[in-house]
């Protein structure tokens, strides 16, 4: 027995002092995601993004990550975990996270950390988040160039500022060419019922929309526009290959550039906490390229990406809000915490927000 | 071909009940080595990982008490109800209701501080709790609604309806329009146990308290008594005098009090704070550690534990080792089969029969019945 | 008139994969087992449908395979239940937890590719017909299947000799066995096409509603079958009923919200679960027709005496 178990502690020595080796001349880089990565949606797009670090830094790093990690306690651990480890750089995916990664960021100094689409930042601790809202803005002019009855269908999840920017975006591009433009919205209260947001997509064309946009990962509602020869623009990642004649483009997260940038940083030792929006300029907001539709919508829809990403922000005035009262005078650029903490709807949104 | 064929015991075996976990655990070591070294990655390390780390670094075993600790509290109340043969699934809506009772004080009234607010907030988290399972113990005894169907239909709306708190009226103003309430103040906040050494808070105290008062009702009282005679035979317990009703609702307040202290405990213990999501399904795994734990409170702590461990161990081998939350999922899956199929042989012993054997053996029947006759 | 049509039709499509996991359920339950696996029979047979519908190309395999599975699946748990006498409950539960890990692990590959899916039926002259053209003869299959299974199930339970003996095994398995039947063996064929039948509501899943797999897209539907089931009283015409009443209420809401109804969303997208409760309180106050529908020896195990 005795001799069982020294056998059995030599050999937990041997991993572990292998594993220590290998751990000293390799940058560990690991992420946490809030979903599984086989969502195909956010997290599967991180994950890609881990993935091509792997890929363009080789064996100069070792990545690491947990996927399905819920809010709250999960998260605490998940983070402290991570850091004890030996991970060096930790990325954590979800806005939920945020004060699960400022606590561990405060208790382990020496590790650096980056959070999304938050908004608390740290010695250690790092914040990045993309400007989806630009890509939006195309697609509210799209889809008012394309669609017949100048009614959009908006499948939403929940209502938190980075949802309602999105709407407010992509209502103030297609109000730049049709101004009575409308949009029904639908919150499934899921970021995760294929299901239901294919039910969704069927309620909203039954209702006289006849395209269909989508802040939900699956590819469920496109599919429904696919089957009614309708269109829609998909999400997170180019969904062409489930609608090929549906999908007019689509909002993508690309995070690989950013990821790669950050962990090479770590590598050289000049990484320190920034506080960065990424958008259409730095490619981490992409539009898939873009099909069924006519060429000079198509130009159209060049022409804007190509101004946005000259600088030019949709959030310009003038604006007005919801019930009318002014938000932004002619030429004024809306700052990025109201935008962060966006929780009112512009001119012309049809819904309301749950005060 | 083979049979099985289950041989019921005169009483249950003393050596199996002590033994089985041992052999569960031994079928799933083999088993999981077989599965992971498929996988390419050494068995070895894999357990190492999974089982030893979690229980020899003591920040882990901080971990551990606190994923532990609503687990074993809603499973001690579930389990009076279970033995009661009252079907309360809907523990998780009953640890909603608790958290959203209990959060109402330090949201509603941040101002008010002192060291009453931290009992008081437990008190209405087990009132929470308990008038949440108030609502199907009433369908029950006033109409005869089944509550499988009415507790389990209640936890979705219990969570849209935390939902809708922290996105509407309770969100935090300063919150940048984040779904989620302020944090909560000082007092408000269950304290941590040893805060240098991690982060295990009272919440995993009150489990271990619940779970032996539990089983002091259970085993030395007349109440548990009546649970046990109403839940094996409600005729007989009729006879006796015991209200079928008055149990019903007994079972459902206690088992929904003790949930709801379980959901005030975690979020006033270690969230801080209401959010959309505050349980990752800690209501139903409860079901499973209360059968596990073989409805006994002190079996319950123990297998609280473990399931709890398995969650950590999952976690570990997917960061050490990347081996997929899925792979982990599976091995939990796997644990609990082997669990559960050993406990048969408590009561049971197992027999193989061979099909080919059956004729013979059929035949040496035969053969004894005359020789029976004659020696008659 | 036209979306009057495309709303039954949403909503049949949502019922369908409720009714079918509910109706084998069902007959589950009437044998006197209580599976609460169904949600893990489920998901696996979404993506052994998904699975073999993708590898093979042809959806109808993979309805095949969405079956399969979850038959194969299902044994599991019978062994576990009726040959070791486990406690049904647990085992039910800890399937669930095996199966959502195994979908995920058998389906990594097949994350982002487009499924097969299975046709709607077109039959020339009647499926153009106006109104009923589409509703009675331009669904998709497992629709029309969901509907005559339910009819069979509710003829074999009622009309058959089998069916009076599998129910009086529900009612009481210890005088069932007195007579001589094999309890065991009845149980195990029910178990069995219990998880057929929820691998084939999985399949409708990732073949018809949503073609396409991702993890856990069962996302609860196995759960509300099972309350469908004590919502009917073990009866199938209501598990029909049941299951379109909650489809109905759940698009419904969908549509409340795309018409602009100021209320807040999660009020609504609740309803579903609190109709269930109030129309299960509203029929089940006749209390003797509950209980005498209510298979007495549900959730005990089994072990034939020698």
């Amino acid at each position: 027995m005795k001799k069982l178990l020294i056998a059995l502690m030599t050999t937990t020595a041997a991993f572990s002092l292998a594993a220590s080796a290998e751990a000293a001349d390799k940058l560990k880089a690991c992420w946490v995601y809030t979903g599984p990565i086989g969502d195909f949606g956010y997290s599967y797009q991180h994950d890609q993004g881990r993935l091509e670090v792997e890929k363009a830094l080789g064996d100069k790093v070792e990545t690491a990550y947990l996927e399905n990690v819920s809010e709250g306690p999960d998260a605490d651990r998940a983070f402290e975990r991570l850091a004890r480890e030996g991970c060096k750089l930790i990325f954590g995916t979800s806005f939920g996270f945020m004060d699960a990664e400022v606590k561990v960021a405060k208790k382990f100094p020496k590790v650096m950390f980056e959070h999304a689409t938050g908004y608390k930042t740290g010695d250690n601790l790092g914040i990045y988040n993309a400007r989806f809202y630009e890509g939006r803005y195309v697609l509210g002019q799209i889809a008012a160039k394309e669609s017949k009855s100048g009614v959009a269908g908006y499948i939403v999840s929940f209502p938190i500022p980075e949802v309602v920017m999105g709407i407010n975006s992509f209502m103030l591009g297609a109000q730049s060419i049709n101004p009575n433009f409308k949009a029904k919205i639908v919150w499934v209260n899921s970021w995760f019922d294929p299901g239901k947001e294919a039910d969704a997509a069927k309620a909203l064309f039954d209702q006289g929309a006849d395209i269909i946009v989508q802040h939900t990962d699956s590819t469920a509602a496109l599919q429904v526009a696919e089957e009614r020869k309708l269109h829609g623009f998909g999400q997170s990642s180019d969904m062409i290959k489930f609608a090929p004649n549906a999908q007019l483009t689509s909002l993508t997260d690309e995070w690989g550039p950013y990821y790669i940038s950050r962990v090479q940083a770590a590598i050289d030792g000049t990484w320190k906490p920034d506080n960065v929006w990424l958008g259409i300029k730095d490619g981490a907001v992409k539009l898939a390229p873009y099909t069924n539709m006519p060429d000079d919508v198509k130009a159209m829809a060049e022409a804007t990406e190509k101004k946005i990403a000259g600088g030019w922000n949709p959030f310009t005035g003038p604006i007005a809000k919801q019930d009318g009262t002014p938000w932004l005078k002619d030429g004024e650029v809306a700052d990025d915490g109201t935008l962060l903490g966006m929780n009112f709807y512009v001119k012309g949104v049809d819904d309301k927000l749950p005060q | 071909m083979m049979r099985l064929e289950l041989v019921k015991r005169p009483q249950r075996s003393a050596l199996f009940s002590a033994l089985s976990p041992f052999m569960a655990f031994v079928l799933t070591i083999i088993a999981g080595a077989i599965m992971f070294a498929l996988l390419g990655v050494n068995p070895l390390t894999a357990f190492r990982i999974y089982f030893i780390e979690p229980v020899s670094q003591v920040w882990q075993l901080h971990e551990l008490a606190i994923k532990a600790a609503p687990l074993i509290l809603i499973a001690v109340g579930l389990s009076v109800c279970y033995k009661a043969n009252i079907w309360n699934i809907g523990a998780e809506g009953q640890f909603i209701f608790g958290a959203i009772f209990g959060s109402a004080i330090p949201v509603l009234f941040p101002q008010f501080e002192g060291p009453l607010v931290l009992p008081l907030m437990l008190l209405l988290g087990m009132v929470g709790g308990a008038a949440y399972a108030a609502i199907p113990a009433l369908l029950k005894t006033r109409f005869g609604t089944n509550e499988i169907l009415t507790s389990l239909m209640l936890v979705y709306v219990a969570q849209l309806f935390l939902d809708w708190l922290v996105r509407g009226p309770w969100r935090d103003p300063q919150g940048h329009g984040f779904p989620q309430t302020i944090q909560f103040g000082d007092s408000a906040v269950l304290p941590e146990l040893m805060p240098d050494a991690g982060r295990a808070n009272w919440g995993f105290v009150f489990a271990l308290i619940a779970a032996v008062l539990i089983w002091i009702l259970m085993s030395r009282m007349l109440k548990g008594f009546e649970v046990r005679v109403l839940g094996s035979s409600p005729r007989a317990g009729r006879f006796a005098g015991f209200g079928l009703n008055r149990m019903v609702f007994f079972a459902f307040l206690l088992s929904g009090a003790l949930a709801g202290l379980a959901g005030i405990s975690e979020v006033s213990g270690a969230i801080g704070q209401l959010q959309p999501v505050i349980s990752p399904g800690y209501g139903f795994t409860a079901i499973i550690v209360a059968f596990l734990g073989r409805l006994n409170p002190l079996g319950i702590v123990a297998a609280g534990l473990v399931l709890a461990l398995t969650y950590l161990g999952g976690e570990a081998v997917q960061s050490a080792l990347g081996i997929s939350d899925k792979v982990a999922r599976v091995f939990q899956g796997m644990l609990l089969f082997f669990v559960l199929g050993c406990d048969t042989l408590i009561h049971y012993r197992i027999r193989l029969i061979g099909l080919a054997l059956t004729k013979p053996e059929a035949a040496a029947k035969l053969e004894a019945a005359p020789k029976l006759k004659e020696a008659r | 008139m036209d979306i009057t049509v495309n709303i039954l039709l949403t909503i049949a499509t949502a019922a369908t994969p409720l009714l079918i996991a509910a109706i084998g359920e069902l007959v589950v339950e009437r044998s006197g087992v209580l599976n609460l696996g169904v949600e893990g029979m489920m998901i696996m047979g979404a993506v052994g449908g998904f699975g073999a519908g993708y590898l093979t190309g042809s959806p109808w395999i993979g309805l095949l395979a969405a079956i399969a599975m979850g038959a194969l699946f299902s044994l599991l748990f019978a062994v576990m239940t009726l040959s070791l006498a486990t406690n049904q409950v647990a085992t039910g539960l800890s399937l669930t937890l095996l199966g959502l890990g195994l979908s995920g692990m058998m389906g990594t590959s097949f994350v982002g590719q487009p499924g097969e899916r299975l046709p709607n039926l077109d039959i020339p002259g009647l499926t153009s017909l106006p109104v009923i053209g589409r509703l009675l003869f331009g669904q998709d299959p497992i629709f029309y299947i969901s509907i005559a299974l339910t009819a069979a199930v509710m003829w074999f339970l009622f009309k058959t000799r089998t069916g009076l003996t599998l129910r009086s095994i529900g009612d009481s398995h210890a005088s069932a066995h007195a007579l001589g039947i094999k309890v065991i063996r009845y149980r195990y064929l029910s178990v069995i096409f219990g998880g057929a039948c929820a691998g084939l509501a999985g399949g409708h899943l990732s073949l018809v509603y949503t073609p396409q797999w991702v993890e856990n897209m069962t996302a609860g539907r196995g759960w509300i079958a099972l309350a469908l089931v004590v919502f009917a009283s073990w009866r199938p015409w209501r598990v029909l009923a049941g299951a379109y009443i909650f489809g109905a209420v759940w698009i419904g809401q969908l549509h409340a919200q795309a018409f602009g109804i100021p209320v807040p969303s999660q009020m609504l997208s609740s309803l579903p679960y609190l109709a269930t409760i109030v129309v299960l309180v509203l029929i089940s106050r006749n209390k003797r027709l509950t209980m005498m529908n209510t298979p007495a020896s549900l959730g005990q195990p089994f072990v034939p005496d020698r």
